[in-house]
């Protein structure tokens, strides 16, 4: 019965957002109560939404093969925490997430939005409210998660055991956050467009939702990476697969934004290039969600498709970004010029930001998609892979991180480049210091590791310097310069913490890329290994059964050099229902670096075992985090929060209520 | 070129993570280390974007096989790949040769990075030409009064 509800909800979501987005396009001129209207639909979608999503939960939490989505991605015997994220690990059970997740937007900006004039609110929900009707027809008519079957099987079919992880209940959401919340920027870019209004006051608007969306993507992103590194067991920690490439471009383009935003709130300048910014980074975030579905690429995250599914998708993506772009090109000439500045100035310094950002879109865009179209015109198939994203990435980033830590420290309008210079080179001369001494110590594996340490410790050390810099210390007493540095701005400080973020990042990938060893052996119980300053001894091998599969597993000691022991386990995983092996390698964390085992195919009467030393690796995830950090400390400032001044307002009414 | 890039890549690339079986392994280290270049740019043909030095498939383990056997038999690097692609198509090539049909797909950073430079300056020229209107006469005897009185 409840998944009749449900999808009844979804259904009735799917109409009232049709209504909305048909009737707040043709009427947001009429005042304030089409926008009151387009409100109270935008939280009613949320709900139906919810009623809808709720209803696939429990199906999955009770295990009602009835339910044909259930039957083919769940198992009476699975954890509780996998059969509720099982409902997000099928095409259709994740679209309806992604769905909740948009409509979770519009019901924010519908209640964050009191503030907002009204028609700019009208034209955001109106627009919000046509890509929920786009979204929810697609799953609804081609795409029923809510389908019956009967008789009902006894058992399900089980989840692919690889997505049977913590991994699937956290990475999707986060993604999926990340890439919806720019819908919002992409209707406040669309309402713009239409109404002809824009002005500084619609970036502090828009500000936020790219903040929040971009620091949502920044961790599932990274989630995902930490994921597939010790999920799938071959150590690496991003392949430049085309679904990870889908991920990545709206970050990348994303990031540009938030940039380029700055420069519009601050200055009034680039206001057309910061509209076409918005469309593009939510565009992307669809082609990140939908390409894969459309059967056009194969990847691992590749659900199974069919083509009809896939020319709806792709003919809803033409017209929403087509669009969109057409909008663009008819009303954005109209749009005035903002402030003058002189090419060095922070508003330059941006700029640069924006053009090696969206010049990095554009190589891992041509590089994904150059094989394919390659293949439709001319039949040649070709591979593009980790090889050239890594070249040419690598060229296109190392400029863009040399000239990151002028820019914060270099003065609107007109900023001289000498004094700034100056400022740094405390922090230039300790990053080029610890280069060296690191390359010397570590000895030279690859000949452009001291480069690569070079500029993350220049990006890390010149972030710190922009607070130290800011405090006037040395010049003033040390407690005014602490006073100084406690009164600076919350924005402030989320600047230098993400771009410390950054630098953290690459000095990881730097470090682990460089001076990873490896040991590939075959070792029976009894026997002891070595990888860098760590004995490794195989203690036993035994048989285990878990919930819904069966086991090989492998007992490690491992000793570091200080006589410490940790015992370790590597498993060889089979999931009887769906027959397939999965293995689950045993990782050791020791301070940011780690040791990584995997219990490889048994030979004969021995054991292949994959021991890899990455040292410092956790430190490409930790920037990460600081990066979503920096967001958080972003969002609290006072001056940028989401809706801030009618806050107090919505919770007044609320309490009123 | 190809040889170039190829180096250049290797120089940027992570030690690859590898599904090498012990019994593969050449006996003289500096093959090996060429066998392990190679591999981390071949493609495995029956997997999901994986290079052959990372998956557990047959079919990679066979090309690895291929691949120090040709090594062994004298092959430079630059041989081994033609090899390969030889028998497999260039598909097998996870770095794409330099080569007319592949000239858009290796330029494109490059070119997308010059001619947005280039727009940018030429906007930010205009832009600075258009809004820089000489001050009327009057504006200056105004600005004239202005500036003659003294600054505290």
């Amino acid at each position: 019965m409840s998944i009749e509800l449900g999808h009844f909800a979804l259904i009735l979501a799917l109409a009232i957002a049709t209504v909305s987005a048909v009737g707040g396009l043709a009427l947001w001129r009429r005042g304030p109560r089409v926008a009151q209207f387009l409100q109270q639909s935008a939280i009613l979608q949320f709900v139906l939404v919810a009623c809808a999503f709720a209803a696939l939960v429990r199906a999955f939490a009770q295990s009602d093969f009835s339910l044909a989505l259930a039957v083919n991605h769940s198992h009476s015997l699975k954890p509780m925490i996998f059969k509720i994220s099982g409902v997000w690990g099928n095409h259709e059970g994740s679209m309806v997430l992604w769905i909740l997740i948009l409509v979770l937007f519009g019901a924010m900006v519908a209640a964050f939005g009191r503030n907002l004039p009204r028609p700019l609110l009208s034209l955001v929900l109106a627009t919000q409210s046509l890509l929920t009707a786009a979204f929810t027809a697609f799953t609804v008519f081609t795409s029923n998660p809510f389908e019956r079957v009967f008789p009902p099987p006894f058992e399900g079919n089980d989840l692919n055991p690889v997505l049977q992880d913590i991994g699937l209940a956290i990475h999707p959401p986060l993604l999926y956050a990340g890439y919806v919340g720019f819908s919002v920027c992409f209707s406040f870019a669309v309402a713009a467009l239409i109404s002809g209004r824009i002005d500084a006051a619609w970036a502090r608007w828009v500000r936020p939702w790219t903040m929040l969306s971009w620091l949502f993507l920044t961790l599932g992103i990274a989630m995902g990476s930490y994921w597939a590194y010790y999920e799938l067991g071959w150590g690496g920690w991003w392949f430049w697969d085309p679904v990870e490439n889908a991920s990545f471009m709206p970050w990348l383009a994303g990031t540009a934004l938030l940039h380029s935003a700055i420069v519009m709130e601050k200055r009034g300048a680039l206001k057309i290039w910061t509209i076409f910014l918005a469309i593009i980074t939510f565009s992307l975030s669809l082609l990140g969600t939908f390409l894969v579905r459309s059967g056009i690429l194969t990847s691992v995250h590749t659900f199974a498709s069919d083509p009809t599914r896939g020319l709806v998708i792709l003919s809803i993506l033409a017209v929403l970004i087509g669009g969109a772009f057409a909008l663009f090109a008819l009303r954005a000439p109209k749009l005035r010029a903002g402030g003058l500045f002189a090419p060095v100035s922070r508003e330059g310094a941006l700029i640069l930001n924006n053009l090696f950002l969206s010049t990095a879109v554009g190589a891992v865009l041509v590089g994904t998609l150059y094989p394919l179209v390659l293949d439709a015109l001319t039949g040649t198939t070709i591979s593009v892979g980790e090889p050239f994203f890594n070249l040419t990435f690598s060229i296109l980033m190392a400029p863009l991180l040399l000239v990151l830590p002028f820019g914060p420290l270099l003065a609107w309008k007109r900023a001289d480049i000498v004094a700034a210079a100056q400022r740094l080179v405390a922090a230039g001369a300790l990053a080029i210091f610890l280069a060296i001494l690191i390359s010397a110590l570590g000895g030279l594996s690859i000949s452009l590791a001291p480069l690569g340490l070079l500029l993350g410790f220049w990006v890390a050390f010149g972030a710190i310097m922009d607070i130290i810099d800011r405090g006037r210390f040395g010049k003033l007493p040390p407690r005014e310069s602490l006073r100084r540095i406690i009164k600076l701005p919350r924005s402030t400080f989320a600047t230098a913490l993400g771009h410390f973020g950054v630098g953290i990042t690459v000095l990881g990938i730097v470090s682990t890329t460089a001076w990873e060893s490896e040991v590939v052996t075959t070792l029976n119980p009894g026997e002891t290994t070595a990888i860098a300053d760590y004995a490794i001894a195989f203690d036993d091998f035994n048989e285990v059964a878990g919930p819904n599969y069966s086991a090989e597993r492998g007992i490690f000691t491992v000793t570091d050099h200080n006589g410490g022991e940790r015992t370790l386990a590597a498993e060889r995983r089979f999931y009887e229902a769906s027959g397939t092996p999965t293995t689950e390698a045993a990782i050791a964390t020791y301070g940011f670096s780690q040791l990584y085992l995997q219990l490889g195919e048994p030979q004969a009467d021995t054991h292949v075992l994959r021991i890899w030393y990455k040292p410092y690796i956790t430190l490409i995830w930790l920037g990460a985090i600081l990066m979503a950090v920096a967001g958080v400390v972003s969002l609290t400032d006072r001056r940028k929060r989401v809706g801030a001044p009618a806050q107090s307002k919505a919770r007044r009414a609320t309490e009123a209520a | 070129m190809r040889l170039i890039l190829a180096l250049v890549a290797v120089l940027l690339l992570s030690l690859p993570a590898l599904a090498v079986m012990p019994d593969e392994v050449l006996a003289d280290p500096r093959l090996e280390a060429r066998a392990r270049e190679i591999s981390s740019q071949l493609r495995c043909l029956v997997c999901q974007n994986q290079s052959i030095d990372d998956s557990d498939a047959e079919l990679a383990r066979d090309l690895r096989v291929i691949v120090r056997e040709r090594l062994l038999a004298g092959d430079t690097n630059d041989e081994v790949f033609e090899y390969v692609v030889d028998r497999y198509g260039e598909f097998v090539l996870l770095n794409p040769v330099l080569a007319p049909h592949t000239l858009l797909l290796w330029f494109a950073g490059p070119v997308f990075l010059i001619v947005g430079g280039i727009a940018l300056v030429l906007a930010l020229k205009k832009r600075n030409r258009v809004e820089t209107v000489p001050l009327s006469s009057e504006e200056k005897a105004v600005l004239d009064e202005l500036s003659a009185e003294p600054k505290h």
